[in-house]
């Protein structure tokens, strides 16, 4: 009798947990749609991606296949947004060019948000750590940003791997930055004073209780470097200084536009709308996961742009 | 203030020295030898080698920065391998229309910001202010440099009022001088004005509601001078920040204008020095920049106690 009334409880009990769980995730869901900065700049995420993803398998012409009898042809029915000056189709030069000029953002978001966050959890735990690094976060970052990357790049030569690093090392300050103030914040909680008290490695406490608190500031501040980086990795290249030719990029086709600008307006206007809506989402995202984890924030206020 | 200012120009020196130390390092790990670049691949190893004692490449990395870092506090940034001149020479004759074009910009962005932030503020909500805000929006996701090539293609080509490349100095006339600089100008200046439009508004916004505009609103004070002299000049400091922020941002964005315009300027000077790979001339560069960069930082902040007593009073 008892055991089958405990049963019938935990029965109960955990049709409870999942309506809640339900209803939990009903409000994560009507505040993701009610979010429209979040909603907008998410769809214009997904829609490029599947653009950058998906894009090379619907285009019939070679992103590298030259024609030189049908140079600067205008947008029409053969090639939608018409052929670049060495007579390559410029649609899908601009598909090819999306997988590079995001797979550098991303690359660049992801390297500079891993480095920077373990540089930014140790200095903010470690007092005698913190005076050196963050000397060097605030050197790093009083260089110019575009500079700094011309520099590393003309160094290290011209390849996109190279402008993935020269792009992450430019970035990993900015994170460091934020997941350092971050931890200066949290390990100041009594439950980090408890965790000592209970004897736990400063790894454990590191990891296992601060690093969490950080990530919030960190995925938004992620977001906005992806941004930045594709805005970055466009001017280098278009400064003949980044992804080397003949891949495409965004930035290399704007280059390529530039020789031509008064015969060939589409080779400038399409990579450049391209350019400015997937900032623009990435933006929009950043700004909306802000809103979201850190509802105090209602500026929603970017950090400084540096270009 | 005094002890102020000798701890902030003091709290300098790490990050000056971090700076250089990065820059040496740059530009030390390349793997080309700097001296074979200069004497070309028909160079013997002799004169290689005899090149590289010159130069003082055969020290310990550790050596050559003390060498080069002595030589730059005396104001001596070494010799261009390229060019027939000293860099600091080079870096001089590149200058004044990296400055123009900085300023101009400045001005430009000051002028399209101030006004449109402040009305965004004053009229919170309405259909102009989301117009300014979506704007300003834009404003932040379009490189300057694509505005640039937009504008080329919008007022150089089709309605060809201004020239789309070239530079004249101040000497030749103003106007001639200005004919240049006004499209990469507008393309600098209007993308920076996104940023300070918005911190414009937003600091705008919280003086508005301070009880002390109520006050004086109540004792009878002119909308004109309630809005310039008690709200404006309280909500200033955020927007000098801004402002610091973004004039460093211009000299860089300049590097990529004056290449699109062809602009004799600081920007075109490191491009094409990398172009030789002339590294020389790319570390004194960056270190100079960054040095214009640190100190207009720097006056900034010295600005905040001439513009806001209450900072001074705080500092002491």
């Amino acid at each position: 009798m008892d055991a089958l009334g405990s049963n019938a409880k935990r029965l109960e009990l955990s049709q409870v947990k999942q309506t809640l769980k339900k209803e939990q995730r009903r409000l994560q869901l009507r505040r993701f749609l009610s979010n429209k900065l979040m909603l907008t700049g998410s769809i214009i995420i997904v829609l490029i991606t599947a653009f950058a993803l998906v894009g090379p398998y619907l285009v019939s012409y070679d992103p590298y296949e030259m024609d030189p009898v049908k140079r600067l042809q205008p947008p029409g029915a053969e090639h939608l947004l018409g052929t670049d000056n060495f007579g390559r189709d410029l649609l899908t030069r601009i598909v090819y060019g999306a997988r590079v000029s995001i797979g550098v953002g991303f690359s660049v978001a992801l390297i500079s948000a891993a480095a920077g966050m373990v540089i930014g959890l140790y200095s903010g735990y470690y007092r005698a750590l913190d005076q050196v690094l963050m000397r060097i976060c605030d050197g790093l970052m009083a260089i110019p940003g575009i500079l700094l990357a011309i520099a590393l790049v003309a160094a290290l030569g011209p390849m996109t791997e190279n402008v993935i690093i020269a792009l992450g090392i430019v970035f990993i300050p900015y994170v460091a930055r934020i997941v350092r103030s971050a931890t200066l914040v949290v390990r100041e909680e009594t439950y980090i004073e408890a965790m000592k008290a209970q004897g736990a490695s400063a790894t454990r406490i590191i990891w296992m209780h601060i690093a969490p608190n950080t990530l919030s500031p960190l995925v938004v501040q992620a977001t906005f470097i992806f941004a930045d980086a594709i805005i970055t990795e466009a001017a280098l290249s278009f400064l003949g200084a980044g992804v080397p030719t003949p891949d495409p990029s965004w930035g290399n086709i704007l280059y390529d536009g530039k020789l031509v600008i008064f015969k060939a307006w589409w080779m400038t206007v399409f990579p450049g709308i391209l350019i400015i809506l997937t900032v623009m989402g990435l933006n929009f995202a950043g700004d909306g996961i802000r809103d979201m984890v850190d509802p105090h924030s209602s500026l929603s206020f970017k950090r400084k742009k540096k270009k | 203030m005094n002890l102020y200012l000798v701890k902030r120009i003091l709290a300098l020196i790490p990050v000056l020295f971090v700076v250089s130390v990065v820059i040496f390092l740059i530009i030390h790990i390349t793997p080309g030898d700097p001296a074979s670049v200069i004497l070309g691949e028909s160079a013997t190893a002799q004169d290689v080698e005899a090149l590289r004692q010159q130069l003082g490449l055969d020290l310990p990395i550790y050596q050559q920065y003390m060498n080069w870092i002595t030589d730059v506090l005396r104001g001596d940034l070494g010799e261009s391998y390229f060019m027939k001149e000293s860099v600091s020479e080079a870096i001089f004759s590149h200058l004044q229309p990296t400055l123009s074009l900085a300023i101009l910009a400045q001005i430009i962005a000051l002028l399209i910001a101030i006004p449109l932030g402040i009305t965004a503020a004053l009229r919170r909500g309405t259909a102009a202010d989301q117009t300014v805000m979506g704007f300003s929006l834009l404003g932040m996701a379009i490189p300057s440099f694509l505005l640039a090539l937009f504008l080329i293609l919008l007022v150089g080509v089709k309605l060809q009022w201004l020239p789309v490349a070239g530079y004249k100095p101040l000497e030749a006339g103003l106007w001639n001088h200005l004919k240049y600089l006004i499209l990469p100008a507008v393309s600098l200046g209007a993308i920076q004005s996104a940023l300070i439009t918005r911190m414009t508004r937003s600091s705008m916004l919280e003086v508005l509601n301070m009880n002390y505009m109520k006050a004086a609103r109540s004792k009878g004070v002119k909308d004109r001078q309630l809005i310039y002299k008690h709200a404006l000049r309280n909500a200033f400091l955020p927007i000098l920040t801004v402002i610091g922020q973004t004039f460093g941002g211009l000299v860089t964005g300049a590097v990529v204008t004056e290449t699109i315009f062809n602009i004799p300027g600081i920007g075109q000077l490191i491009i094409n020095s990398v172009e030789r790979r002339d590294y020389e001339v790319i570390q004194g560069v960056v270190l100079f920049v960054t040095c214009v960069y640190v100190f207009i930082n720097l006056i900034v902040d010295i600005l905040y106690g001439v513009i806001d007593p209450r900072v001074r009073l705080e500092r002491k």
